[in-house]
């Protein structure tokens, strides 16, 4: 009942926001708030070590003439996807504020609708299901961009829906496809995820559905040559847009790869491995170099998370156990710390109009505070240790360094190159001389620095105590481990490097992390 | 012929009778009211007429018609579209000619040529329900007739229909020539038999039945009449020529082709395949750089029997099934498309270019909300009518393994979604300055109500399609 209810507030809540918009111009806003925070803490129930694979279940048939079935359940990792939601959800909503000024009880639908298709997406078990919501969060998510975006905003509304339409639509082939092998080869004609695990089929046939999942989380991710919407999209979005198109929508891209292409298509996932690695490190290298040449701050975030998605692409097909635990950590605090450079450009233009590099410069002065949360955000981009990143980051690197040592030091040069543009953001945007005159600015208002404080908090947290979201996704990622415990037992080649010579796979003498 | 045969064909009777009353009624007193009155009780008698009988054995009713299950559903749906037309037009014909009356006459004659369509079991019946549906149709096109465009479009498909029909019983006449009989099931049986070694006079006749089938359906290389009479014609009759005549059309098509195995005829598989294939590629590329909202959905059209197509050529039971789902769904999304284009239509002109739909969502937030709905539905996105019909289609093809055409399914309907969201873009973009809104009076009670009836429809076939589907599956068996 509680994943109904994890569902239906949002989209309740977004029905009740629209509705109220005429009755009174604040009322959108607040119960969008007050049905977040609901959401938020009816979901942190589930944040509870689980005794069978899954936390809680709901199973009930829908459309019977095809054995589609309306099955939600959450596993550790769900859950932990799911509070990111929640949270990211409140704190969009916050920062929305007073950005949004006009329409604001179609805005808060929009937003609050996208927010229930995400944690759909976290919850389904049906692959019918997955895909219903999967399309169900990409029509509000247009709409928050091409009515509230800034300058060009159509253009990037359409880009973006036709990437992941293109993406979703060969998904939906695949699933079909999947579901008629399995149904030859079974008899039971199902959706159902459980069942479908460990379908037989010809090798060639599940290359073909693999690619099909495989295209359609790449390009939410984003992977490397598929990318190219999400710099568009992430600039001309609002703000709220931006720090959900970030923080929660290129993890569906990961969840995706994590739940169902490698337990799906094991074999295949494996064959595919090497070239999935190398278009991760691409991904790395090429999004930090994009990013330090923008001069459009929220472009600059914007390419720095291809960067950092690279990594998790990179940890999910390395494939054990260190390397996706990196993944679930960096997921959680890219989302954190991307978001939150998302809220302070948000607020920059507020009050400055403009997001141009080179129209800022001397912002200290007048705004410390705003300026020290940016540095925070800056080196938790960078991955400082102590804040959350940088575990996320060191675990990948550990994890892939057995599987592709090659790969592995292409990778941490992404580090290196991380920090010169973080580095850069504050330097160029609130050291040194103003470049233009400006009235006077005013600080963190006291809205602003309570969602970032907030924010500030759980990355710190996730940097020195990262163990809870440890101990609640371990299970679920050995059990993945063991479905597919294919892909790194065997040594990689891929043409760019001379094979690696692959250490044992599995966990890593002195296993630090696991400790309890 | 017996009772029995009079109670199959009580629908197709009292629409007769409905077409005599109203035909009378004109002639002794002109009355608007009085004529939508007389023809939604004609048409609501020959619905139930349907409900009371569409659940007995099928009946053959002389050689001509077959009243089986699918015929009575098709009828069912037919009649019901014909009433969404006939109340979408009321307030637009008022304000368009004045004197109205006809257009109901000649709406009534068409869709009893479309039920004779939907039953046809035999060459004769095909034929003379294509022509009472055609010969309606010119008229039905050219009825704004102070309209160019309107004319214009009546002439146009008069010329090509003549055309096609020409081809058609050329077509017939050679398949006669070969098999003896007219009756379709010997001439399947026939094709089935022949396999690969089919005689060069049942191999030109069946190709030129084709070319009847479609024309009407408006598949590539034959859809050149398409785009122009969707836009010409007046929007209460494109709406009505892209269901009533469409969906009759394609219970001919499953009459004709669906017992044939394709398997065993590969000549007629690979036929319909290239004219699936084309369909999809062309008219989505068509459609791309049209300014034209009308245009937009005639090129869409195209692009949506190529995908039932698709459906239609997986071969087995589901096949059809697939098919006579995605013409549902289809029939519905396309009677609120070109409902919201009617009730915006003004005085002089139909709603037809970009910017008479721009803004809407702040003028008419609901009638957008409608036109959306229905673009997302014919775009496929899941919790509209169309997302499962596409789904419907895809598994059936799957089945049968034509993954050529699908990957071609899913690659042209990615493309086609840039088209159906340059409209939604445009009803959200700031409204046009100086720029005539439609009346605010604009939009009649019954417009309201067919709209509000095929939108429920729409969320509620999209979201809980399980009785639609077991519907079907029962009368498809």
């Amino acid at each position: 009942m509680i994943l109904i209810w994890l569902i239906a507030i949002p989209v309740a809540g977004g029905l009740a926001a629209w509705l109220l918009d005429k009755w009174a111009p604040g009322a959108p806003r607040w119960t969008a708030l007050v049905a977040m925070l609901l959401n938020l803490l009816i979901g942190l129930r589930l944040l509870a070590p689980a005794e069978g694979p899954w936390l809680v279940a709901i199973d009930v048939p829908w459309i019977d003439a095809f054995g589609i079935r309306f099955h939600l359940a959450i596993d550790g990792l769900s859950a932990v996807l799911i509070t990111l939601t929640n949270g990211l959800g409140m704190i969009a909503v916050a920062c929305s504020w007073h950005e949004i000024d006009r329409r604001r009880g179609f805005f808060f639908f929009n937003l609050l609708w996208v927010l229930a298709g995400i944690i759909g997406v976290f919850s389904a078990l049906d692959l019918f299901l997955f895909y219903f919501f999967w399309e169900l969060m990409m029509v509000p998510m247009f709409f928050l961009i091409a009515i509230w975006g800034h300058e060009n905003r159509i253009y990037a509304a359409v880009k973006f829906f036709l990437f992941t339409q293109i993406g979703g639509l060969l998904m939906l082939a695949a699933i079909i496809g999947l579901y008629i092998v399995h149904g030859r080869a079974t008899g039971i004609y199902t959706f159902d995820y459980n069942a479908l695990l460990g379908t037989a089929m010809a090798p060639p046939t599940a290359m073909w559905l693999m690619l099909g999942f495989l295209i359609a989380f790449a390009v939410k991710l984003p992977a490397f040559p598929v990318h190219s919407w999400l710099p568009d999209a992430h600039t001309e979005a609002p703000t709220a847009g931006s720090v959900i198109l970030a923080g929660l929508l290129l993890k569906t891209g990961a969840y995706g790869l994590l739940r169902f292409v490698i337990p799906l298509f094991p074999e295949a996932a494996r064959t595919f491995a090497p070239f999935g690695m190398l278009l991760a490190v691409i991904a790395i290298l090429y999004g930090a170099l994009l990013a330090f040449s923008q001069t459009d701050l929220k472009r600059l975030v914007a390419y720095t998370s291809i960067s950092h998605m690279g990594f998790v692409m990179l940890a999910i097909f390395a494939w054990n156990e260190l390397a996706l635990q990196g993944a679930v950590i960096q997921i959680v605090c890219h989302g954190i710390s991307t978001g939150a450079l998302f809220i302070i450009v948000g607020m920059l233009q507020e009050r400055l109009h403009t997001r141009d590099l080179r129209r800022m410069g001397g912002l200290w002065d007048q705004m410390p505070r705003m300026g020290g949360m940016a540095l925070l955000f800056a080196l938790a981009s960078l991955g400082l240790p102590g804040l959350g990143n940088f575990v996320g980051e060191f675990l990948i690197l550990i994890g892939v360094y057995p599987v592709h040592r090659t790969l592995t030091i292409l990778a941490a040069l992404g580090l290196v190159a991380a920090s010169i543009y973080s580095l850069w953001i504050v330097q160029q945007a609130f050291h040194g001389r103003a470049r233009e005159t400006r009235h006077r600015l005013t600080d963190l208002t006291g809205r602003e620095g309570t969602i970032l404080g907030a924010l500030v908090l759980a990355i710190v947290w996730l940097g020195l105590y990262p163990q809870p979201v440890f101990t609640l996704t371990r299970p679920v990622l050995d059990r993945m481990l063991q479905t597919a415990r294919s892909a790194p037992a065997t040594p990689l080649k891929i043409t760019l490097a001379p094979a690696a010579t692959a250490r044992a796979a599995g966990p890593v003498e002195g296993d630090w992390h696991a400790d309890r | 012929m017996q009772t029995a045969d009079f109670t199959a064909l009580t629908p197709l009777l009292l629409l007769a009778a409905a077409i005599a009353a109203v035909m009378l009624q004109i002639a002794l007193k002109r009355s608007h009211i009085l004529t939508i009155v007389l023809t939604l009780a004609g048409l609501i008698a020959a619905m139930l007429g349907v409900l009371a009988v569409g659940d007995m054995p099928a009946r053959q009713v002389t050689p001509l018609v077959t009243m089986d299950r699918l015929a009575f559903f098709f009828i069912g749906l037919i009649l019901t579209a014909t009433a969404a037309t006939a109340l979408l037009g009321c307030r637009y014909w008022e304000h368009a000619v004045g004197q109205c009356e006809e257009y109901y006459l000649l709406l009534l004659v068409a869709a009893l040529g479309a039920c004779v369509l939907a039953a046809a079991h035999h060459f004769a019946a095909f034929f003379i329900g294509l022509e009472i549906l055609s010969i309606s149709l010119f008229t039905l096109m050219a009825f704004a007739r102070r309209r160019m465009a309107s004319v214009e479009a009546g002439l146009k498909y008069l010329v090509l229909a003549g055309i096609s029909s020409a081809f058609l019983l050329f077509g017939i006449a050679l398949i006669y020539a070969d098999v003896g009989s007219l009756a379709f099931p010997i001439w399947t049986a026939r094709l089935q038999a022949a396999g690969e070694t089919v005689s060069p006079l049942l191999l030109i006749g069946m190709g030129m039945t084709v070319i009847g089938v479609g024309f009407k359906l408006a598949l590539v290389p034959f859809h050149m009449w398409t785009a122009d009479i969707y836009q010409g014609a007046p929007a209460p009759t494109t709406a009505f020529v892209a269901t009533v005549s469409k969906s009759a059309m394609v219970a001919l098509l499953l009459r004709l082709f669906a017992p044939v195995d394709f398997t065993a005829e590969p000549a007629l598989f690979w036929t319909l395949a290239i004219l699936a294939f084309a369909s999809m590629i062309v008219g989505n590329i068509l459609a791309l750089r049209q300014d034209s909202v009308k245009r937009i959905l005639a090129y869409s059209s195209i692009a949506h029997m190529g995908y039932l197509l698709v459906a239609f050529l997986s071969g087995g039971p589901a096949a059809i099934a697939a098919t006579v789902f995605y013409i549902t769904a289809y029939t519905i999304t396309v009677l609120g498309a070109f409902g919201v284009v009617t009730v915006l239509s003004r005085t002089d002109a139909d709603a037809d270019s970009m910017s008479d739909f721009q803004g809407l969502f702040f003028s008419h937030p609901w009638l957008a909300g409608v036109f959306m709905a229905m673009l997302l539905s014919l775009a496929g996105i899941p919790l509209t009518a169309g997302f499962i019909g596409k789904f419907y289609a895809i598994t059936a093809g799957a089945q049968g393994g034509i993954w050529w055409l699908i990957i071609t399914l899913v690659l042209t309907s990615a493309a086609s979604l840039f088209y159906y969201l340059r409209i939604v873009v445009a009803m959200f973009s700031p409204p046009l300055e100086n720029k005539t809104q439609p009346p605010a009076a604009g939009i009649s009670y019954s417009g309201g109500l067919v709209l509000t009836v095929m939108t429920v429809l729409l969320i509620w076939v999209g979201s809980a399609p399980g009785p639609l589907i077991d519907l079907i599956g029962r009368i498809t068996q």
